[in-house]
Order: structure tokens, then C-alpha cells, then sequence
């Protein structure tokens, strides 16, 4: 565990090979990058989420993006670069104003996954993995990807619109999904919050779950859980099945109560 | 149930953690709190930290992240100073003078798996008052969730329950007037399956690529930022609270000797009522599937993985194994995430195959050699023979490849990438070969591994 704080990585020169991109367009995001800084023991913690505030402005990770990140913590864009190659969520290439996934991992796949990737394909003009239909940044403009597995399984086949869920899709509720985005409008998903755009919800992802940008406090709504989900809740609840009652004595715990201790450390 | 002390029997489903999830807007601290919520939290802080490391110790809980590892003994492995004890020259930067920390690992993608999504969605305070225990228990005065990226409503969620903790005065400094402060931050992944892996987590929270570090040292000496940290599964800790109000003896009243407790069981596939199912540790599948509605239409069942697609597949001879971690070992397989994924007979099972393949060589970190070759050929082998292109040698070189990968990769998404495929040639060899009798076309004349 040297590698952490080790003498060689403070005392390395920091090169700056990208110090003639322009980052003005990060200028209105320096208070939002020292938020995230702050939120940390260490600062570096704050990339991913960085990364996630880049997309937020740029729909993806440019270069400028990279060069940002990189300021904002000190370290060297290829150390960046070499993060955010590494997670699919970040885009190398700019996103449509919504970002489609498709699930076609087994179980979904085995259920219809396919089929709906394969018809949302043709839909969009046979465009294919993390490509766009219409011009990224323009209303209507959709870039699609097939998924691994989204947890919900349950609920398979899926596919999210900005990672929202939309559940038990068919062929045809699927096109209809793209139908609905492509002319504009915003359909509901199955439990998140109204549909916004892909780069509000990475506002949302780098932790600003509050701004007005992505909804607010009324985003927070929806149903507790999918009626599916609650079905062994649901039967337990007509059987009068219950976990065994608590003792009344409450917590096993030392008879004798102990003094509070006075911290953590 | 014969290894219980006296011939009690739960009930068939033992909802503790769904048991709020029928309520309207249950992710409120309102409506956690109007059921017992939070009470847990102060029967914690009126206990001694180390009396709660062994009351957890002496429940019997195990980890629900997959590997089972019991959790008391992770919590005890966290090293603290002596009673007493003070830093010296030598020893101010010994692991039991660092900061502690507490990861909870909430990057649910195993395929499958689908429970704590719904939980962190239906009840996130249940999640928190958990951190808060077990941060006091172990004396981290930091808690990082590392919750997966694609599901941004179960973010909105814990976000609004952080946020309202806080402002009960459950988080924050001297927290119920005790001196004891705790921060949680909700921390979104981007997209990396590997980061699952408590290693690969650390890394990624680092800031860095979620590739899994070489053990030892494990996290409980030097884990985040190199100090003593716990990582532990969103269902273990959501467990805890109950533990503590409830007690070790209740906890052991559900579920086997050896793992006890109650267990979400998430069914899914060709099944009437796919859905989440919380029942005591060591419940059936032909149990489960009676509680489920049975086979979807009626279609028999072919095959099935007990707790996602990393553990070995299970057929219809299975279907009266105890689904707990001794159970699923002995026959075979391993309980996992308890991600029940149910197949009927119209799947084949080489497409099943070459799909989860096909995921796992899409999710290898690329760290080490086995993992990264290797799932690179099976994956191109098995897309081969389901072309109509396979020949019977295949079968062999697929073995062999999972043999060379199986116990030769850092982390555990190598040995987890060849379940499928071993545990598929087992059980359903003869659907192999078949497959390769049927091809459409001759092969070529020396067939090579992958080749298109």
C-alpha cells in the first residue's frame, strides 16, 4: 500500500500537456467541483463524480473534460484518462439528448432483450452500440446501447431511458418508448421520477440530487416498489405469515448498561 | 431443520427487511420511524462498540454480498487500540491509530441479482440506521455507499434519506448527544461490474480503475486510503438494526445453524410471480416455486442458478437443496446473491452460456491474463458453436480453458466467468455436442480455437 501518498507521487513533476485547451466552459462548475472535493477524506475520491459533472456539461468526456478533471485535483490528464476509459458510463463520443439501454444480458435476453434491441435498431435506422440517431444535443436525438444486467430481473425484459426503468417491455412498448422520445416527448418511466435529459441526470450522479435542474425534492416520488417486486410481501402479508415476534426484553445486550463512551476513536 | 435446538418452525416468508415495503412513500423517515425505526440506533449507542462486534458475532450473520463471510468476525478484525492505549514514536502509524472506515457495497450487477435495488429504493433508511451502527461498532467516523450508476432512482432515494438523517440528528456531529460524529456520502459508480469486488471498489472510491488489489492486505488492515476499513453487502448491513433490536437468539430462530437469519430469495424468469421472496436461510426452490405460483404456463424447468450467474447452474434434480451457503455448496454450487434465475425447457443452454460469457469477458478488468484471455476465447468458442460452427474438440478446449482461468485469476470474476460454462457441459453435455452434430455447414478443416 506505498502506492498511496508515496513519496514518489508527491514528488513527481506534474506535467501539464494539455495547458493550452480552453476550459472556460467548466467556469460556472469551479463551486461544484470544490463541493465534491469536500466531501472526501481524500481528494482524489472526487474523480468519479467529477467525471460525472463533466458529462453533465458537455455530454460526454472530452478532452477539455479530461483537462478540467485534472486541475481540479492536480493530478495529470492521463492519469484521468486513464479512469474514465475504464467505466462504461462515461461516453467518449457526445450522447443524444437521451441515452437508451437496452438489457440483453441472459436472463432479459432469454424474455424478449434482444428482440427489442434488434427493433430499436432497425427504428433508428440500424445505427448499433453507443451510436446516435439525430444530432447529439438536439431534441429527439437518441444514442442506444445494448446493457449488461440492470438489476431488476424481476421485472426483465428491461431497458432505461437516462437509467431510468422502464419495466416488462415488449417489442411494441419499446418502439413506442422511441416513438414518444423521438417527436419530443417525455414518457414516464415505471418507477423513477418524470424523464428529464442524459445530462441532467449525471448533474444527479456527481451527487446533486437536490438541484432544481434535476427535478428537486418532487423527484424523490414515485411507488415504493414495483407490484412484482412486492410479491412475497404481498403473500405474506394474505397468509398472516410474519417473521417470529422480538423478545420484550428487546436487544441481547449486557445486563449491566455501560457507561457511554465518550467518541468513536 | 433437524440442527435447530427445538423443533420451532418459522413461517414460510419472514419479512424483516421488506417488511415496510407494502407501504405508501416507505423510503420516508416518517413512515421507517412510525415502525420501530431508529430505536435500534439507540440501544447501539448505549452499548459498548466491541459488545456489539460480538452480539453480531453471535448472531450468526453472514455476508449477503455472495461469499457469506461471517460478519462479526470482519467487524473484529478491525484493529483498535488497547484499552488505555496511547500512539508512540514506533507505533503512531500502526493500523489501530488510523482512521476506519465503512464501505458499503450497494454496486448490485451480478446478473440476476436483484435485491438491493428495491430495498434502497423501498427502504434506504433501513441501510442508514445500519451504517450508523455498524460505524460505531467498529469506530469509523466515515461511511462511503458505493451505489451502482444505472440505478439513479435508488440514488434519489438514499440521497433524500442521507439528507433527512442528517437533519433528525441521526448523522453528523455528536449524533443523539453521545460525542459520536459519523459523515455518510453517497458515492454513484460509473459503470463497471468489477468494482463489485471489495478490492476493485476501494480503488474505483480511490478515484482510480476498479481493478482489484492483491490480498493481503485485506481492508480490514488496509483497505481505503490504506487504514482499517469494513466492506460490506447493502443487505448485510440493512440486517443489522433487526440484530440489535431483536437479538441473537431471535435473529437464530429463522434460517439453519450455520446461517441463520432471514434471506431475500429474487425470482426471476419463467416463473408466474417472479418477485422478491424473504424467507429463512435454507428454503427450497420447489418451496419458493409453490410460494411463486410455479413454472410460468407450465413449462417444466430446465435449469437455474441459486444465486446468480457466477454460481454453478442447478437443474430440476436440485429442487429440494436447503438454499443456504452449506446447502448450495454441498450440492454442488454456491448460494451467491440467492439471485434465483429460472429457465424452462424452451432455453438452450449453450446460448445461456455464450450470453453470460459474453458479460463476463465484457466485465473482466483486464488486470490479469487468465481472466482477460481467457473469457476472450471462451466467449469466442462458444459464439462459434452456437453458428452452427462448434465441434466436439470444443468441449474440451473450453475445459481446458476453464481450468486455466478457475484459481488463476486475482479476484473471484474468473472462477465466477467459468461456472456457467463447467456447470452447463456437466449437467447438459449432450446438448453440446447435439449442437455441434447439427452444424450447418462443414467446419473447416482444422478448426481453430475462436476462429470466425
Amino acid at each position: 500500500m506505498t502506492r498511496y501518498l508515496s513519496p514518489t507521487d508527491a514528488e513527481r513533476p506534474r506535467v501539464r500537456p494539455d495547458s493550452e485547451v480552453d476550459l472556460s466552459v467548466f467556469d460556472g462548475q469551479r463551486e461544484r467541483a470544490g463541493a465534491i472535493v469536500a466531501r472526501y477524506p481524500e481528494p482524489r475520491s472526487a474523480l468519479l463524480p467529477l467525471l460525472h459533472l463533466v458529462q453533465y456539461v458537455e455530454g460526454h468526456v472530452s478532452r477539455a473534460g479530461v483537462a478540467f478533471c485534472a486541475d481540479v485535483l492536480d493530478i495529470t490528464p492521463a492519469e484521468v484518462s486513464a479512469v474514465a476509459t475504464f467505466y462504461t458510463m462515461y461516453k467518449r463520443e457526445p450522447v443524444g439528448e437521451h441515452l437508451v439501454s437496452v438489457c440483453t444480458n441472459t436472463l432479459c435476453a432469454a424474455l424478449g432483450g434482444d428482440d427489442i434491441y434488434a427493433a430499436v435498431r432497425e427504428r433508428l435506422g440500424g445505427i448499433g452500440h453507443e451510436q446516435t440517431a439525430g444530432e447529439p444535443g438536439t431534441p429527439g436525438s437518441l444514442t442506444i446501447e445494448h446493457a449488461e444486467c440492470l438489476a431488476a430481473c424481476d421485472l426483465a425484459p428491461v431497458l432505461t431511458v437516462n437509467y431510468e426503468f422502464f419495466d416488462r417491455q415488449t417489442v411494441d412498448s419499446a418502439l413506442e418508448i422511441i416513438g414518444k422520445l423521438q417527436a419530443g416527448e417525455k414518457p414516464h418511466p415505471t418507477r423513477g421520477a418524470p424523464l428529464t435529459d442524459f445530462r441532467r441526470i449525471e448533474l444527479l450522479l456527481a451527487g446533486f440530487f437536490d438541484d432544481p435542474e434535476v427535478g428537486g425534492a418532487a423527484a424523490n416520488a414515485g411507488p415504493s416498489a414495483d407490484e412484482a417486486t412486492l410479491a412475497g410481501a404481498r403473500l405474506a402479508e394474505e397468509r398472516g405469515w410474519t417473521a417470529p415476534p422480538m423478545p420484550d426484553g428487546g436487544p441481547d445486550r449486557p445486563t449491566e448498561a455501560p457507561d457511554l463512551p465518550g467518541g468513536a476513536s | 431443520m433437524s440442527d435447530q435446538p427445538e423443533e420451532y418452525r418459522p413461517d414460510p416468508l419472514t419479512p424483516v427487511l421488506t417488511r415496510r415495503w407494502l407501504l405508501p412513500e416507505s423510503w420516508t423517515l416518517r413512515h421507517y420511524t412510525e415502525l420501530g425505526g431508529y430505536s435500534a440506533l439507540d440501544t447501539a449507542l448505549a452499548t459498548d462498540p466491541a459488545d456489539l462486534v460480538t452480539l453480531v458475532k453471535d448472531s450468526g450473520l453472514r455476508g449477503r454480498g455472495g461469499a457469506g463471510f461471517p460478519t462479526g468476525m470482519k467487524w473484529s478484525f478491525i484493529p483498535q487500540p488497547k484499552p488505555g492505549e496511547e500512539p508512540t514514536e514506533a507505533t503512531k502509524d500502526a493500523p489501530q491509530f488510523k482512521p476506519k472506515y465503512l464501505v458499503v457495497n450497494a454496486d448490485e450487477g451480478e446478473p440476476g441479482t436483484c435485491k438491493d435495488t428495491p430495498l434502497m429504493m423501498a427502504d434506504p433508511h433501513s441501510l442508514i440506521e445500519g451504517c450508523i451502527i455498524t460505524s460505531w461498532a467498529i469506530r469509523a467516523n466515515f461511511c462511503a455507499i458505493y451505489i451502482r450508476g444505472e440505478i439513479v432512482h435508488a440514488i434519489r432515494r438514499l440521497h433524500y434519506a442521507v439528507k433527512e438523517a442528517y437533519e433528525a440528528g441521526h448523522l453528523g456531529q455528536d449524533i443523539h448527544g453521545t460525542g459520536f460524529d459519523l459523515d455518510i456520502v453517497v458515492h454513484a459508480g460509473a459503470g463497471a461490474y468489477i468494482c463489485g469486488e471489495e478490492t476493485a471498489l476501494l480503488d474505483s472510491l480511490e478515484g482510480r480503475r476498479g481493478q482489484p488489489r492483491l490480498k493481503p492486505p485485506f481492508p480490514a488492515t488496509a483497505g481505503l486510503y490504506a487504514a482499517p476499513t469494513v466492506v460490506n453487502n447493502v443487505e448485510t448491513i440493512a440486517t443489522v438494526p433487526s440484530i440489535v433490536a431483536g437479538g441473537k437468539e431471535w435473529f437464530r430462530t429463522m434460517g439453519r445453524e450455520r446461517s441463520p437469519g432471514p434471506k431475500i430469495y429474487s425470482l426471476s424468469g419463467h416463473v408466474e410471480r417472479p418477485g422478491q421472496y424473504e424467507a429463512p436461510l435454507g428454503t427450497t426452490l420447489r418451496e419458493l416455486l409453490e410460494m411463486a405460483g410455479g413454472m410460468k404456463d407450465g413449462i417444466p424447468l430446465k435449469f437455474w442458478t441459486p444465486g446468480g450467474s457466477s454460481t454453478p447452474l442447478f437443474t430440476d434434480e436440485h429442487l429440494d437443496v436447503p438454499l443456504d451457503f452449506e446447502g448450495a455448496a454441498e450440492a454442488g454450487s454456491m448460494l451467491g446473491t440467492t439471485a434465483l434465475m429460472i429457465f424452462n425447457e424452451t432455453v438452450s443452454v449453450p446460448w445461456a452460456v455464450m450470453k453470460w460469457t459474453e458479460f463476463y469477458e465484457h466485465e473482466s478488468c483486464g488486470k490479469c491474463t487468465p481472466c482477460r484471455e481467457g473469457n476472450y476465447w471462451l466467449a469466442g468458442i462458444l459464439q462459434r458453436m452456437n453458428a452452427g460452427q462448434g465441434t466436439e474438440e470444443d468441449i474440451d478446449t473450453l475445459l481446458d480453458v476453464c481450468s486455466n482461468v478457475l484459481g488463476r485469476s486475482f479476484c473471484a470474476l474468473g472462477d465466477g466467468a467459468v461456472s456457467p460454462i463447467t456447470s452447463g457441459i456437466k449437467y447438459f453435455r449432450q446438448e453440446f455436442l447435439d449442437l455441434c452434430s447439427q452444424q450447418q455447414s462443414p467446419a473447416p478443416e482444422r478448426v481453430l480455437a475462436g476462429a470466425h
